[in-house]
């Protein structure tokens, strides 16, 4: 071939300067290694029925004893519920659930009577119960400072005046807006989710089979997370080692009755460490929830810390759902390793380890039946 | 002065020189308005980087996306996360690309500025002298002198050198790779130059691209005008050889020298796969604009069915709720915020790192390199690799890329008698003999093939190329290192033929100088030494030529002016003697003395030809004794077998060109004093002119024999020329060649009127023999599903020959033979021929089998059957056809074939081609594939991959063309199903949080997840990941199917595997949903475990897709999996107020704590992928063996019957 006209559209790069006859001996043979020339050696899952089979019928034999032992768990928990939501007219709360809403200051009171069929052996768990109730919006879960709820004392100072001063002085956090500020007052705590917690008190009574009335004490320690009671949350620390001191100049959420520093007398649960308060401020998943609320501790004698009989549930009716046709509930529970009464986890455990016994077994049929022929193709080859 | 616009602006530059003006002001300099020398190939300066790489950044539509988003998020009403953590993926990955760019912009700095402030010299008038400078000193009008070894600084017009033949050589490696050395004429005879003298102006082109092509004159002041053109120019970059040193004027400088301009960087191809991942993009984004459709929808209901405002909707600062239907439009794009990452942004990053993996990884294997080269494959386009491994059809040329084109004289017939030339037969067989010895180990039998190609029995000749073929299968014949191109032992040795040589003997034993005769057999071989553009050079000293010794020179240069050029300048014979005196035209300045006289035999004369065929033939005149000695621009010295040395004068050079198809060279015969042309060329246009009838018949037999056994064919002819023609003819030359307009074809009308009435010498055989595992290589792509066509510029006889030989054809096809003159014809054929596959496969008893068909087509009929109204057609015909032979096509009809097929028939093509001649076609096609061969790089400069040997397409295609594909398509659709999964999370999650775009998992964490956690593996499975193996896809070329068409990355694959995600994306929500329903469960500590689980479930499932695991890949599965625990724990433990609204303090400390944690997690882990895993392995089991689970539906049936033989393999 000697044509001679062409065009030399796409030369690659620089003209590279090499030195007069240098360079032209170097050695480009690549290396051999075996990373460069990708033989690894290198593990392969043949997967023939012999790999397969056996861990289809491994996950069946571990998943099925792990589902037994849940289900039988779970179904050891004790779990009461009582719904006092009160939009029933049967309901003992219906009355002071009728016609109540957040600008109510005298607090309602309704006695739910109600029978534990079996004793509750172990520490029992008070929850109260929230339905409808979304605390996982994106802006409610926003709307809280947690740097003025670990005690950053900048975060209750009053905010100034002048929008520029304002970013040097801390103030709430504009995340808590419109429940950061009133008259320039900041809020403690701020933000909405603060703002609409749960404040509706319950007493719980035994009524002896002799007609007395006896209170269940209630412990309301413990029942948050250590590490928010310990890190998360701290009071501010002022000057003053005086709750009311430190939270001179700011205002009180405006749906609670009190203020933070009056949540508790107990100097050690009051104020943004009061565990009712941090409970709260930790947002549920779902809009279905629950959150703990007291701890009956067992006594030490014999005696279940729940005796079967009848008792009596005790409202301090604070809280209003029915605007939002929310429900509110008190449940009572016991609860083992796996937490609270869940039936689910087991019953999947159950099924999804004999799904994987059955489709081995199945295999195994399919592989009897028709995978010999393969098999002699493969060892015939 | 008004010269000075009209340069800037006509169409023709001129230029004078700077020195008269030197020392002026700029605005006093003629030449200002042309670029300076200095280069800057930077795309950003300093100062102003970051804002012009943001700028070419935010050319591409991802990134105007993702900052689309940011500014989303930086609106109140529509942010979901805080605006200031939403810049940080889109930071990282800008600055990442931005510190890419810089270095490479930095490099580019680098080398600009090592090259601006290279040496040179420059002539000052001050000084009366050259004066050394930089290169970004040389301007246009500049003399500039360049030494020995030295790099040329700018495009210069040499006008004086310091050889007496006012030659200069150049090595062009620099530009184009090819290492032969090329020959430069000064413009003009100044044999004092002197720059100062210098008063013309140089009239030339304005810059163009062309390395092969220039034109300008210099107009003398007596308006004299002297022709220049490419002869004269001295390119940039350019390297000067064998020459003292030369003056060159400078014509181009800086950007606008030919070299510069043919600086266009990388070429940027799109691949098939890209162009469908993009509209998977957009399936993405529909995906995501419904998701958040439904988003927005949702939540507008959610709003509307709440009677009054409950405590847990947060107005907006002002205290006042917006109407739900206001909210929800927010909500829309807040819900485009919060599952933005459906579209992986990603994906485009990770693809350029695995192709720039998988580049590295094919230029390192050693398959791929070539020892006697000492070249590895070149990858040039980086960004389809992916496309190797879709390839459909391959164009490919014939000579240099089937063959080797390294030329072998075999035979030749003069003046009608053929001499068979058996005895080099014999000795060529000999040259392969110790390869068929190492064989015998292996095959059992070892014939002895003593003459291969014999006239006698055609059919033995079928077989012998066969066993030809496979005896060569492992060796690298035996002639490794060779300095100069065409140069081993079975080129350069030819044993003559008896005959012919007794008779050569007898003819020219009477010494030739008094035997006014001239003799057919000394014109055939003259013409044969004389009529090509071999370089010679000596073998002991490299790279140095034999000239003219000077004095010979100086008795004959009176030349001022080039009018009266060529014919004063012819020499007298009785000066032949001078020749003899050859000596060394030192590179140094101190001269070794030449009293050590070089011994000027034979044996250390080498060859250089552009083309092989050239070298081969002087090669085979040597063998009779007739050596060429040197050659110069004027004068070509023979030795003839009688020691007598003959001086040629040259007149002139035809040279080669695609249409005339023959060179010729006008020489003065020294004795006889009659100009001569001897003119080469392909046979049909030889023949047929003013010739004896018989022996032109007689003639074209032996030709057509030849043709018969793939030699390629060359008719000698000569013809004497009259002096008064020939003065007439020269005086229309002169004017060509100085024309501007037209002037190629003008110098093509001259040529072609002097090569009328020629008279046939004889005719050459060489052959061109077949590359190593040519036919192995074919039979493998054939199986792959590969259509193989070959288009050549050789004759039809021939081109069927080594069809066969290489197994493109086979003796049961049915060849169809296409030769029309008429469309008419071609017509009828094309509708018969389709009728009759029609026919064919109507027949019910051909159901199952194919007929194989073949076509051949010369250059002619492919006209017309690529005309507008035969083009379906004839498309239609290639579709059925096996193997496709177009010989004599032009390179402008091969890129034309290419377009054809790969627009009319919509598949993947790949042409691979050797020469300049196949650059067309290495661009028309989908992949272009140069062979750095025999004919300089020209053909890889144009290419996308460049190997060294045809059989390299076999391991390139099959093995690496398919793991690229696989790795890459397996990749992207992983990539896709994993963002997918994840995202669908966040979605479910809407439907129990009143559609208000929460997050459940920590957006720092989220963003981790993405950029750390889950990003290394699917990198490591498209660099890494072996389907099936190197052996396994060599052996079985089948397997390369799977790629074709629409291979592994399809719409079904896509959507199962989309479907695949939302399954999963439910099971890992639903699981712990269900677990923690009713719960006290908050939100963060509902979003770990779902977080861990989709790890998992996202790391496994990469586990099932990858099929083989090496210790890279166990360190990154476990290392992702590890960082991800290490990072989350140590950011849990630290982060106690740092992310304002959410806090993952302590949540995965205490969910570790938590046996539940670990319950959900394998329970979501194990539902999620058990179908993906049973439909792959439980049908494995079964014994089907599926490599891919999605494709598995597609390719069943093809595959069904691939698992026997894979299963055979693996045992």
């Amino acid at each position: 071939m000697m044509a001679s006209s062409y065009s030399a559209k796409d030369e690659d790069g620089h003209i590279t300067v090499s030195g007069p006859g240098g360079g032209t001996l170097r050695n480009k043979k690549p290396e051999n290694t075996a990373f460069k020339q990708q033989r690894l050696p290198a593990w392969q899952p043949i997967l023939t029925a012999g790999t397969v089979l056996p861990a289809f019928f491994i996950i069946g034999l571990i998943f099925i004893p792990i589902g037994i032992g849940l289900y039988v768990t779970s179904n050891n928990i004790k779990e009461f519920e009582i719904d006092y939501t009160g939009d029933d007219t049967s309901s003992p709360c219906y009355n002071c659930a009728k016609n109540f809403s957040w600008n109510n200051t005298k607090s309602c009171t309704c006695t739910i009577p109600f029978q534990l069929d079996q004793p509750y052996e172990s520490n029992v768990f008070m929850y109260y119960g929230l339905s409808n109730f979304y605390q996982n919006h994106r802006r409610y879960v926003k709307s809280r400072d947690d740097s003025q709820l670990n005690g950053n004392i900048d975060s209750l100072k009053v905010g100034a005046s002048s929008p520029m001063a304002s970013r040097k002085k801390k103030k709430p956090s504009k995340e808590c807006e419109p429940y950061a500020s009133i008259d320039n007052k900041p809020i403690a705590p701020c933000g909405a989710i603060a703002n609409s917690m749960f404040n509706d008190t319950l007493k719980l009574f035994y009524n002896d089979p002799n007609g007395t009335s006896v209170p269940i004490p209630l412990t309301s320690t413990g029942i948050a997370w250590w590490t928010d009671k310990h890190v998360k949350f701290r009071n501010p620390v002022g000057t003053n080692s005086n709750l009311t001191a430190v939270f001179q100049g700011t205002v009180k959420p405006v749906n609670w009755h009190r203020p933070v520093y009056e949540l508790d007398t107990d100097p050690e649960n009051n104020g943004f460490i009061n565990e009712d308060f941090i409970v709260w401020m930790r947002t549920a998943a779902l809009p279905t929830f629950r959150k703990l609320y007291r701890i009956i501790q067992k006594k030490n004698n014999m005696a279940p810390t729940l005796p079967r009989g009848n008792y009596t549930l005790v409202v301090d009716y604070n809280y209003p759902v029915r605007s939002f046709e929310g429900r509110k509930r008190m449940i009572l529970s016991t609860i083992s390793w796996m937490g609270g009464k869940n039936p689910f986890l087991g019953i999947a455990y159950i099924t999804v380890g004999s799904v994987c016994f059955f489709l081995g077994v199945v295999l195994l049929v399919i592989h009897h039946k028709y995978g010999n022929r393969n098999n002699s193709a493969n060892i015939s080859n | 002065m008004g010269r000075k616009n009209w340069a800037r602006e006509n169409e023709l530059r001129s230029l004078e020189s700077n020195l008269p003006y030197e020392g002026l002001e700029k605005g006093k300099q003629p030449n200002r308005y042309f670029p300076s020398n200095a280069i800057k190939t930077t795309k950003y300066s300093l100062l102003f980087f970051i804002p012009m790489n943001l700028y070419e950044q935010f050319h591409r539509l991802a990134n105007l996306y993702f900052v689309g988003l940011v500014i989303l998020n930086f609106i109140p009403e529509v942010n979901a996360f805080q605006p200031e953590i939403a810049l940080i993926p889109i930071c990282v990955i800008l600055s990442l690309t931005a510190m890419k760019d810089a270095w490479e912009d930095f490099r580019r700095y680098q080398s600009d500025r090592k090259l601006n402030n290279m040496p040179c010299f420059i002539y000052s008038r001050k000084e009366k002298q050259f004066v050394e400078r930089h290169w970004k000193d040389v301007r246009v009008g500049d003399f500039v002198k360049v030494v020995c070894n030295e790099i040329i600084p700018a495009d210069l017009l040499l006008l004086y050198t310091s050889d007496p033949n006012g030659v200069c050589h150049i090595e062009t490696a620099n530009l184009d790779g090819e290492t032969n050395l090329k020959q430069r004429t000064a413009v003009s005879g100044h044999p004092e130059f002197e720059p100062e003298s210098f008063n013309g102006i140089l009239v030339c082109e304005k810059p163009n691209n062309n390395l092969n092509h220039f034109k300008g004159y210099v107009e003398k002041p007596d308006k004299q005008k002297v022709g220049a053109g490419i002869e004269s120019l001295l390119l940039r970059g350019c390297t000067v050889r064998n020459t003292d040193h030369a003056v060159g004027f400078v014509v181009y400088a800086g950007r606008e020298t030919k070299s510069m301009l043919n600086n266009s960087g990388p070429r940027y191809k799109r691949s098939k796969l890209e162009r469908r991942l993009n509209i998977d993009v957009l399936f993405c984004v529909i995906l995501l604009f419904t998701m958040c459709l439904i988003g927005a929808l949702g939540h507008y209901l959610w709003l509307n069915a709440m009677p009054v405002v409950p405590p847990y909707l947060v107005p907006p600062t002002s205290g006042q709720l917006d109407r739900p239907s206001l909210t929800s439009f927010y909500m829309f794009f807040t819900m485009i915020i919060l599952l933005q990452i459906l579209i992986p942004i990603s994906l485009y990053v990770s693809i350029e790192l695995v192709k720039i993996g998988q580049i590295f990884f094919i230029t390192n294997d050693i398959d791929l390199y070539d020892e006697e080269t000492d070249s590895r494959i070149q990858c040039k386009a980086l960004n389809i690799t992916e496309d190797l491994g879709q390839i459909e059809y391959i164009f490919s040329d014939k000579t240099g890329t089937l063959t080797e084109n390294k030329m072998v004289f075999r035979r030749c017939s003069i003046m009608g008698t053929e001499y068979p030339h058996k005895e080099n037969a014999i000795r060529l067989a000999v040259l392969d003999e110790p390869e068929a010895e190492e064989e015998v180990i292996f095959n059992q039998h070892a014939q002895p093939l003593p003459t291969r190609w014999s006239l006698d029995s055609e059919e033995a000749n079928v077989e012998d190329t066969h066993g030809h073929g496979s005896r060569r299968r492992s060796k690298v014949t035996g002639n490794a290192q060779s300095d100069v191109a065409f140069s081993s032992p079975l080129e350069t040795e030819v044993v003559p033929d008896g005959k012919l040589f007794q008779k050569i003997s007898r003819t020219s034993s009477g010494s030739l100088s008094h035997s006014q005769k001239t003799d057919a057999y000394l014109d055939f071989f003259l013409a044969l030494a004389i009529c090509n553009t071999v370089v010679v050079s000596m073998a002991t000293t490299k790279r140095r030529r034999v000239s003219v010794s000077p004095q010979a020179k100086h008795t004959n240069t009176p030349l001022e002016t080039l009018s009266k050029d060529s014919e004063e300048n012819f020499q007298p014979s009785g000066q032949t003697e001078g020749v003899d005196t050859t000596g060394l035209q030192p590179c140094s300045p101190h001269p070794p003395s030449l009293s050590d006289e070089p011994a000027l035999t034979s044996d250390n004369l080498r060859y250089e030809a552009e083309s092989p065929d050239e070298a081969a033939l002087v090669y085979a005149a040597k063998a009779y004794g007739f050596t060429l000695l040197s050659r110069t621009p004027d004068s070509v010295s023979v030795r003839l077998p009688s020691g007598e040395v003959l001086d040629f004068e040259v007149l002139d050079t035809l040279t080669f060109d695609s249409n005339r198809k023959r060179m010729s060279v006008l020489v003065r015969h020294p004795i006889t004093k009659e100009y001569v042309l001897y003119t080469k060329g392909y046979a049909s246009i030889l023949t047929g002119h003013g010739n004896k009838k018989n022996i032109a018949t007689v003639t074209q037999r032996h030709l057509d024999c030849y043709a018969k056994e793939g030699l390629r064919t060359l008719c000698i002819a000569k013809k004497v020329v009259s002096e008064a023609v020939y003065k007439r003819w020269s005086v229309d030359r002169k004017n060509a060649m100085a024309a501007i307009e037209n002037r190629e074809r003008l110098v093509m009308d001259t040529a072609v009127q002097l090569e009328k009435n020629l008279t046939l010498l004889g005719a050459t055989g060489i052959e061109d023999r077949l590359q190593e595992n040519v036919p192995d290589t074919i039979q493998a792509l054939r199986e792959a599903g590969i259509k193989v066509w070959v288009l050549t510029g050789d004759k039809p006889e021939t081109a069927v020959n080594i069809g066969y030989a290489c197994g493109l054809l086979e003796d049961e096809d049915l060849v169809i033979n296409m030769a029309a003159v008429f469309q008419i014809t071609c017509t009828n054929i094309l509708d018969c021929t389709l009728e009759e596959v029609r026919r064919y496969n109507a027949d019910p008893r051909n159901v199952d089998t194919t007929q194989n068909m073949s076509l051949v087509i010369d250059g002619l009929t492919l006209d017309k059957a690529l005309s507008p109204d035969l083009l379906d057609r004839f498309v239609a015909l290639v579709k059925h056809c096996r193997a496709v032979l177009c010989c004599r096509v032009t390179p402008l009809q091969k890129s034309r074939v290419v377009k054809v097929i790969r627009e009319k028939l919509k598949v993947m093509t790949l042409a691979v081609g050797d020469g300049a001649n196949d650059v067309n076609m290495i661009q028309a096609a989908d992949i272009g594939i140069g062979i750095s061969g025999q004919e300089g790089m020209q053909a890889v400069m144009a290419s996308d991959f460049a190997i060294s040997h045809f059989k390299h397409l076999k391991k390139l295609l099959l093995v690496h063309g398919h793991w690229c594909y696989t790795r890459l398509a397996n990749m992207i659709i992983y990539f896709f199903y994993k963002n997918v999964a994840y995202v669908n999370l966040l979605f479910w999650y809407q439907f129990f949080c009143g559609f208000s775009a929460t997050a459940m998992i920590d957006y720092w964490l989220m963003i981790f997840f993405n950029l750390f956690f889950t990003s290394v593996p699917p990198i490591m499975f498209g660099l890494m990941d072996k389907d099936i193996s190197a052996e396994m896809l060599l052996g079985v070329p089948e397997l390369y199917k799977t790629g074709q068409g629409e291979g592994d990355y399809r719409f079904t694959t896509f959507w199962v595997s989309i479907l695949d995600a939302f399954y999963q994306s439910l099971v890992c929500f639903f699981v712990p949903y269900f677990v923690y329903q009713d719960s006290d469960i908050d939100m963060f500590t509902f979003g770990t475990p779902m977080n861990t689980s989709a790890l998992f479930i996202i790391l496994m499932h990469l586990s099932i897709e990858i099929k083989s695991w090496t210790v890279v890949h166990w360190i990154i599965m476990l290392g992702s999996v590890a960082l991800y625990f290490i990072v989350t724990l140590a950011y849990s433990a630290v982060c106690v107020t740092c992310n304002p609204p959410s806090n993952p303090y302590w949540i995965l400390q205490s969910q570790m704590e938590d046996p539940m944690f670990y319950l959900i997690c394998i329970l979501s882990t194990v539902v999620a992928l058990l179908p993906r895993y049973r439909v792959c392995h439980s049908l494995s089991s079964v014994g089907l063996k599926i490599f891919n689970c999605p494709e598995f539906w597609g390719v069943f049936v093809t595959r069904f019957d691939l698992c026997t033989s894979l299963t055979a393999m693996q045992l």
